[in-house]
Parts: structure tokens; C-alpha cells; sequence
């Protein structure tokens, strides 16, 4: 019962912080709300007993990857989004796009597992289980990801070095 | 969370609760709730009053340290004078400058001190004490991810500064939130990396299994804290290291570098609002020293003697006295170092500590798995 209100009340924070970063018009609130999101997605994955995957989303998403982006708004001190007919053609087709996509995702989540449920902690979720599943079943797909991600990195480097602006420092 | 492990402990082990109890599941939970609500008021109310404190001794230590005395009239040696700070800060003015983006500036020290308070709930003070037939562990809530839940809470303390140097809607106080935001992210990686050393040595997130796998001695004489005995002495350095930048402190304090800042990210608060983030600084720095002392120093191992009262208050005596000499250190280095330049910082933080914290890794990595 305890389980059913926290995973009903997470869940809709989760999702009214989904909504409220569309409609948002300031980017800092958008990127709170995806904060909000982040941390109620955590609580979800406690609830199913997977409290190492709880603490790392927090860590990562909510911790490090949601502070660079508002550190990056505050960088460029991006103001509120303008509409424009572009953005209200995109109101006209996106909601009835995104409540047709949801509902056809929950049908085929629902056809797919019917009514069962999963005890918490049924799951795996030792931090001791997952780096075994990581380095053992999924070695390959962490690799790739792992050079994918070096491979954005160089990207970024290449793009923020200024190999003209270094030349002119050394001539001078 | 708190509600999910009130559970697992009521339901799951009554034991815990004294034989009495055995079978009343309704009444273990009751039991269980009272006990947490007054553990959390407790601790609460301690750490708020070491943050005070804090703020006295520092203004002590580092007055003595520059041939002042620091805080005299209130109060003998000055004892009070955190009592006169805290009403002048509830009783002046509270301005709000105008065109702040006002729901943030009100949020971002609430969250700030949140976060800083929050981390308290799973630092272990001591082994447990029973009262009657009530056996009652010195921790808020033991969990078996006590250290992420830690590094997760104060990770999400970045927001409470970088939200409030951007909604002050002034430069100097956005300055001072770029600052922070690039700086707490640039050396939570290398903190990170020095604190698995300890962990690839327990085996454990749990912070009590970190302390009781650092119990007894090894050579006859050396206790077995893993700054000695897992040779994690560098991961040590480079995690006091990190902290000090983490906590914005000298000399890392580039956020509020006064002389270049006004005050960095809280140049535009006043009375109360300003005093939420200096005792975010304070709880903060109290957060590390403990995470510190409990894993690299033993937590509360020390002599233990004398009768059966002054043995169950001697843990925690040393383990306070190990919070006490962490803190002491940061005001000590305060009153000696001068702050970094920013690049200077940078590169400190990504080409010398984490290198470091990775080579130790390494390290570690390879002996643990010589020795297994």
C-alpha cells in the first residue's frame, strides 16, 4: 500500500515535471523541471529495490549532467523563447503526436506484461550484480558506448580549440 | 526513501527492536517512527549548533592566528556571540533587490541549506546504545548505499549556489555561480575517484561496514585506518583536497573571492537569506570532515577504558574529536593560504588531482585483486 501512494505520487511529479518543461519558456525552468523529473525517476527505481541505479541517477543526471546545462544557460544567458507560427504549427501536431505515441506505448507495455508485478527487490540491483551484468553480458554495448562517448569528447575538443588564435599567440 | 526503510527495519528484522516488541508489527512501526523522529530532532539540533559553532571558532582560530582575539564582549571568550549573530541575522531587514527572478532567489538558499542538512541522516556518530530493551543504532537511518546517498545530496547542493548567483540578476553574483557550478563539477570527479580506493577495499557502500572493517590493529601498533593499513594516504590528500574546493573554502573559495566578487553568488542576500548559505557552508564542511574521519580514519576507533558509561560515550568522543581537528585544519589553512587564480584552479583540479586520484585507483585496483 505504502509502495502503491509513494510510486502513484512520484510518478505524477514525474510526469507534471515532463509537462512543465514544454511548457516552460525559460530555459532554466525547463532544465529544473527535467531536475524534477530526474529525482522522481530515482525514487522510482528505489521502489523497485535497485537503490545503486537510484543513487547514480541522481549522481549523474541530476547531479553533474543537470548542472551543466544550467551552467551552460548561465553562460550564454539565454532568455525566454519567443513563439513563433513555427512553434504553434508544432503545438497543432506534436500534443495529438505525443498522446498517440504514449498511449500506443503504454497499450503494448501493457499487452506485453498484462497484470503482473514485480516484488521490490525481486530485480537485480546490487551494485555487485550490475558491474557483473556490465562487464560480463553487455561488455560489448559498454565498450562501444564508452568510445562513443570518447568520440564526443575529441568532437567538443576540436570544436572549442581555435587552431588559428593558437598560431597567432605563438607567432607573436 | 525514509518510509521504504522504516519498513524494511520494522517489518523486516523486529529483532532490532527488542524482544518485548516480537510480533507487534503496528507497534515496532509506532516504535520505529519515534525513535527516528527523535534521533532526526537530535541531530538536527546538534549539527546546527556545531555549524554556530563553527563560525566562532573559525573567527577565533584564524583572530589568534593574525595577533587578534576574535569575538570577546558576548558572553565569556565570546561564547554567545553565534547566539547575538543569529538574532541580528532573524531581525534585520530582508531586502529583495529588484529584477531578481524572484521564485529562484528565494528558492536557491533553501535548497542550498536542504541539501547541506540532509547528508546528516546517514553519517554513523557511533556503534549503537541500548536503553532498556530498546537497542538503538547512533545513525539516523543506516542504508546500504549511505556513501552515494551522500556524494548525491551534496552534488545537488550545486544548485543552491548556481541558481543564486543567476537569479540575483547581477554580475558579479553570476560570476561568482559560473564559478562554483564549473568548480564543484570539475573536482566532484577527482572526490569521487579517491573515495573507491576505500570502497574496492571494504567492499561495502555501507558507512558502518567502511568503520567496522577499520577496527583492531596490524604490526602489533598501527591501526588499521585506510590511510595506513590500504595505503589510501593519496586518496586521502587528494579527497581533502577536493572537499576544500567542493566547499568553496580557501583556497578554493573563487565563488565568493571578495576582493575580485563583492561576494560572489550571495552578494544580493541580506538577514536570514544570506545566513541559509553560510550555514550551508558550515553543515558542508562538518559533512566532509565526518565522510573523511569515516573513511580514511577509522571513524570513531579509539581507546577504549574506564566504566561501562564512559566506554559507550568514548566512540563518539573520538569521533568528534577527529571532526574537530578536520575543521581545524580548514581554518588553519585559511589563515595560511592565499586563493588560486582561476586557471590556476582548473588546472590544478584536471591535470595534477585527477591523473592522481586515477593512478591510485589503479593502483588500489591491482593489489586488491593480487591479494583476493
Amino acid at each position: 500500500m505504502t509502495h502503491l501512494i509513494i510510486f502513484l505520487v512520484f510518478g505524477a511529479l514525474c510526469v507534471a515535471g515532463a509537462v512543465n518543461l514544454l511548457v516552460q519558456r525559460h530555459p532554466i525552468n525547463g532544465a529544473l523541471s527535467l531536475v524534477v523529473v530526474m529525482g522522481s525517476l530515482a525514487v522510482e527505481y528505489l521502489l523497485l529495490g535497485a537503490e545503486f541505479v537510484a543513487a547514480v541517477q541522481v549522481i549523474v543526471y541530476a547531479g553533474a549532467i543537470m548542472v551543466l546545462f544550467v551552467f551552460v544557460i548561465m553562460l550564454l544567458n539565454a532568455g525566454e523563447e519567443e513563439r513563433t507560427k513555427g512553434s504553434r504549427v508544432a503545438l497543432l501536431f506534436g500534443i495529438p503526436g505525443m498522446l498517440v505515441g504514449s498511449v500506443l506505448v503504454g497499450w503494448i507495455l501493457i499487452e506485453r506484461t498484462g497484470s503482473q508485478t514485480v516484488a521490490a527487490g525481486a530485480l537485480p540491483g546490487a551494485p555487485r550484480t550490475i558491474g557483473w551484468l556490465l562487464f560480463h553480458n553487455f561488455l560489448l554495448p559498454f565498450e562501444v558506448t564508452s568510445i562513443l562517448v570518447l568520440i564526443a569528447i575529441m568532437g567538443a575538443v576540436v570544436l572549442a580549440s581555435h587552431p588559428d588564435a593558437d598560431q597567432g599567440k605563438r607567432g607573436n | 526513501m525514509r518510509g521504504r526503510d522504516a519498513l524494511a527495519t520494522a517489518g523486516g528484522t523486529p529483532a532490532l527492536l527488542g524482544p518485548a516488541l516480537l510480533g507487534n508489527d503496528a507497534l515496532n512501526i509506532t516504535t520505529f517512527i519515534i525513535v527516528s523522529f527523535i534521533k532526526t530532532v537530535l541531530a538536527l539540533l546538534v549539527l546546527l549548533t556545531a555549524v554556530a559553532y563553527t563560525v566562532w571558532l573559525e573567527r577565533k582560530v584564524v583572530g589568534h592566528m593574525q595577533n587578534r582575539w576574535g569575538p570577546t564582549r558576548v558572553g565569556p571568550f565570546g561564547l554567545l556571540q553565534p547566539l547575538a549573530d543569529g538574532l541580528k541575522f532573524l531581525f534585520k531587514e530582508d531586502l529583495t533587490p529588484p529584477h531578481v527572478y524572484k521564485p529562484l532567489y528565494i528558492a536557491a538558499p533553501m535548497i542550498a541549506v536542504v541539501f547541506a542538512l540532509t547528508s546528516i541522516a546517514v553519517i554513523p556518530i557511533g556503534n549503537s546504545i541500548t536503553i532498556g530493551s530498546l537497542h538503538i543504532p547512533l545513525q539516523i537511518t543506516d542504508v546500504n548505499i549511505g556513501l552515494l546517498i551522500i556524494l548525491g545530496v551534496t552534488s545537488l547542493g550545486v544548485y543552491g549556489v548556481a541558481l543564486a548567483g543567476w537569479s540575483s540578476n547581477s554580475k558579479y553574483s553570476l560570476l561568482g555561480g559560473l564559478r562554483a557550478s564549473a568548480q564543484m563539477i570539475s573536482y566532484e570527479i577527482s572526490l569521487g575517484l579517491s573515495l573507491l580506493g576505500v570502497l574496492m577495499l571494504t567492499g561495502s557502500f555501507s558507512l558502518r561496514d567502511i568503520v567496522d572493517a577499520q577496527g583492531g590493529t596490524f604490526w602489533g601498533f598501527i591501526p588499521r585506518w585506510n590511510i595506513f593499513y590500504g595505503g589510501q594516504f593519496i586518496a586521502f590528500f587528494i579527497y581533502l583536497m577536493s572537499a576544500y574546493a567542493e566547499t568553496n573554502r580557501i583556497p578554493f573559495d573563487l565563488p565568493e573571492a571578495e576582493t575580485e566578487l563583492v561576494a560572489g553568488y550571495h552578494t544580493e542576500y541580506s538577514a536570514m537569506k544570506f545566513a541559509m548559505f553560510f550555514m550551508a557552508e558550515y553543515a558542508n564542511m562538518i559533512t566532509v570532515a565526518a565522510v573523511a574521519s569515516l573513511l580514511f580514519l577509522g571513524g570513531w576507533h579509539g581507546p577504549i577504558f574506564g566504566p561501562p558509561l564512559l566506554q559507550s560515550v568514548l566512540p563518539i568522543f573520538w569521533f568528534v574529536l577527529r571532526i574537530f581537528g578536520f575543521l581545524f585544519v580548514y581554518i588553519w589553512v585559511r589563515g595560511t593560504l592565499p586563493r588560486f587564480r582561476y586557471d590556476q584552479l582548473m588546472a590544478f583540479g584536471w591535470k595534477f588531482l585527477l591523473p592522481l586520484a586515477i593512478a591510485n585507483l589503479v593502483v588500489t585496483a591491482l593489489v586488491v585483486a593480487l591479494r583476493a
